[in-house]
């Protein structure tokens, strides 16, 4: 077994039981126009104007974007500027819902017929990467087939981050639209192998999947260990298929694509119903949590002070999007749900534990899945030595916080690390 | 809502701070420490208590002079204290010990920074300084239960300091060494306060390899080296072992060689480190003018660790060839 660095953590799963249900249609969203990677798209509507379900209210002819849809049917109130929890301001669509929830004319299944109709269909439906980064996925799907073939596709339902279930709920509440997803892709891009994997801590969606899959020659299902950062798009590949996605490459070049579970899933579905990427599974817990901790199909744009409304955590000191290893923190629970965030956690504490002296334990060193030297990219960081971090591969850095996680003297090194990669002038 | 707390993630920590990394090496030393004790009395036991008392206030004094925040909390002067006492005679004179200790915090450690900012082991500096300075003061070995007046001698040689016993039989000449093996491996045999009893050592050592406070390399390497060239010299598998359990060896390799300050960061290097330093221990023993050279060879491949860790750098997953610095 193919095996990097990394930490255990404690899983704390406890929702992996609450079958996903719909979350109230919220009074009113807030639509950011920049919800995935890339440029942001240019707000199609106006105040005043009147949206449906699944209208197209955001795009761009930029090449690295996705557009956006309304979640709901009524009136847009006001187009502002908003700021992000990520620190990026943008155009967002405040939409006031009338309650009907009358679907766009335009939403009918796409004609799929080749690769090319495919992969534009698939950028109509808006769809980025569920699991955390929100990759465009028509780009990811667009790879070019003649310089850097692909041969194997990893889905990733490894579901690493303590907490979250979401990818969990997707594959035992619709296994078939996953298995039906990654035929899709399989088909139009020409993948003759694909392995979904899934840690070892989730055993009922392994035999699931096993079993759904059991005369399906080019579908295989991996068992990997259950260690964080086990679904880190590098650690992934290197676990499933040994090769190394070296620096500066993409997967492509080491013939991989790497699929979440969720957006193979999400991706069959578009193409039966044609409703674009408006609603999307996550899941709500964390310590704050009173009540109602589970699995939500919520729409997109909800405000995350509902979510916390509706499980009791009004009384949470931190909120994050995604898991508490890699999650980024709300300044303020009037941000809306985007379409990468697949958990919104509360936490009852808040403070970071005081920073001490590094002793120079080599923790971080043991824990790095990439084998950086965290504490040599402190000193290096802290004497602007601009070379030295180049020789160290700061550029590396995932960021997956293992060695803020493991100190002892609790330094923040991951930080450390994404100010270090800044600190490196762009070519 | 507002009033949210907003950091950077990771939003997690793992169970562990070096205060508590400090303590899990005390209980680790303890068992050697209460056996060193037993064998050598309370007045052992003393000079234990002077050196932590000493090491803790000229810690505690130290951050107070130089303004800077107090970490006489995060426990690595008691392990200083404990560790210096250990590698002292029962009999030393306790203004000798706190000269130790006013090496070992003061000079070592803290006028370089404190904590991790200590290029040579605190307790082995100031066990060497003491051995240089106070020669005769640092050889006051006695026997075990000297105190309790049921063995007749009160002073000892050390394990590698005393002569073996030379004898013929059938015409053919044999040494015979002044300790059994049982005696080693327990304990009872004139030394430093903490390093006679191996047993205690070792399950210390194994305490801190499980609790992952320190890895297998170092004791591995430097036990390991040391026993095969050892073994090479000698040609005798029972002289080997007799090396192994005398003198210093077990406590420096298990406790000193593993300190994280001043010694290399990945297990490349620790492994050097621990070939490093039974290779000089080898050579001092065998060769050199003092019987023991497990302090001298910890002292000299600290001063190697930077260059060491230059040289044995963890290479990052799927790194493209590195950038060549400027000269």
């Amino acid at each position: 077994m193919n095996k990097l660095n990394g930490v255990h953590l404690s899983h704390n799963k406890g929702t992996k039981n609450c079958e996903t249900v719909d979350f109230p249609l919220p009074k009113s969203v807030v639509i950011p126009m920049s919800q995935h990677m890339g440029a942001p798209c240019e707000c199609l509507v106006k105040k005043g104007d009147t949206v449906t379900v699944g209208q197209k209210i955001g795009d761009t002819d930029a090449f690295m974007s996705a557009p956006i849809h309304s979640p709901v049917s009524g009136t847009v109130t006001d187009v502002i500027d908003f700021l992000l929890a990520s620190g990026a301001v943008c155009k967002a669509a405040v939409i006031e819902s009338d309650g009907l929830q009358t679907v766009c004319p335009d939403v009918k299944p796409p004609e799929i017929t080749d690769k090319q109709s495919f992969i534009a269909a698939i950028r109509e439906s808006g769809l980025t990467g569920l699991g955390g980064a929100g990759f465009p996925t028509h780009i990811k799907l667009n790879y070019d087939a003649v310089k850097t073939p692909v041969d194997t596709l990893v889905i990733n339902a490894a579901e690493c981050e303590p907490y979250i279930t979401s990818d969990f709920r997707e594959m035992m509440e619709s296994p078939m639209d996953v298995i039906e997803g990654i035929l899709l892709v399989q088909k139009y891009l020409g993948i003759p192998i694909c392995k979904i994997c899934i840690e070892d801590n989730k055993p009922e969606a392994i035999a699931l999947m096993k079993k759904k899959t059991e005369n399906l020659k080019s579908i295989q299902i991996v068992a990997l260990p259950s260690s964080y950062p086990q679904g880190a798009e590098k650690v992934i590949v290197y676990s499933a298929t040994g090769r190394i996605v070296a620096e500066g490459e993409l997967p492509s070049n080491q013939g991989v694509m790497v699929m979440n579970v969720s957006t193979a899933a999400h991706m069959y579905r578009y193409t039966q119903d044609g409703m674009p990427l408006t609603k999307r599974r996550l899941t709500l817990d964390g310590d704050a949590v009173t009540k109602n901790a589970g699995n939500y199909f919520v729409p997109i744009g909800t405000r995350v002070s509902e979510l916390l409304e509706h499980c009791g955590a009004e009384g949470a000191k931190k909120v994050l999007y995604g898991g508490p290893m890699m999650g980024i923190c709300l300044y303020d629970t009037d941000q809306p749900v985007l379409k990468n965030n697949n958990a919104i956690l509360a936490f009852k504490d808040g403070e970071s534990p005081k920073t001490t002296a590094c002793i120079r334990c080599g923790r971080c060193v043991r824990t790095c899945p990439l084998n950086l030297m965290p504490v040599l990219i402190e000193n290096a960081y802290n004497a602007e030595d601009v070379e030295e971090l180049k020789r160290l591969k700061v550029m590396l850095c995932m960021n997956c916080g293992c060695c803020s996680y493991a100190c002892p003297a609790h330094r923040p090194l991951a930080e450390i690390n994404q100010l270090a990669k800044a600190m490196i002038p762009r070519k | 809502m507002k009033g949210l707390f907003v950091s950077p993630s990771p939003h997690r920590a793992a169970d562990m701070s070096t205060s508590k990394i400090m303590l899990l090496v005390i209980i680790a030393l303890f068992p050697a420490a209460m056996a060193g004790c037993v064998f050598f009395g309370p007045r052992a036991a003393a000079v234990l208590a002077v050196c932590i008392a000493a090491c803790v206030i000229f810690e505690a004094l130290c951050r107070i002079v130089m303004k800077k925040d107090q970490t006489v909390g995060d426990l690595s002067a008691v392990v200083t204290g404990l560790l210096l006492g250990m590698n002292l005679p029962a009999t030393v004179p306790f203004y000798v010990a706190v000269i130790g200790s006013f090496v070992a915090i003061v000079i070592v450690k803290q006028l370089f920074g404190g904590i991790g900012q200590n290029f040579a082991n605190p307790a082995i500096a100031a066990r060497i300084v003491l051995m240089l300075s106070f020669t005769s003061q640092m050889s006051g070995w006695v026997k075990p239960y000297w105190y309790s007046g049921a063995v007749d001698a009160e002073t000892s040689a050390t394990p590698l300091a005393a002569e073996w016993l030379s004898y013929t039989e059938n015409g053919a000449a044999y040494k015979m060494a002044p300790f059994t093996l049982s005696e080693m491996f327990w304990g009872e045999t004139g030394g430093c306060i903490g390093e006679t009893c191996a047993a205690m050592l070792i399950l210390g050592g194994l305490f801190l390899i499980i609790t992952k406070v320190i890895s297998l390399a170092t004791p591995v390497a430097f036990i390991g080296s040391f026993a095969v060239l050892t073994l090479l010299y000698t040609g005798s598998l029972v002289d080997t072992l007799y090396g192994v359990l005398a003198g210093g060896l077990l406590i420096g390799a298990f406790f000193m060689a593993t300190d994280y300050a001043t010694t290399p960061l990945t297990t490349k290097g620790k492994v050097v480190f621990g070939i490093g330093c039974g290779l000089v221990t080898f050579i001092i023993r065998s060769f050199g003018s003092f019987p023991e050279g497990v302090s001298f060879s910890i002292l000299l491949m600290n001063l190697l660790t930077p260059y060491i860790d230059r040289l044995t750098k963890a290479s990052p997953f799927g790194a493209k060839k590195p950038v060549k610095a400027k000269s």
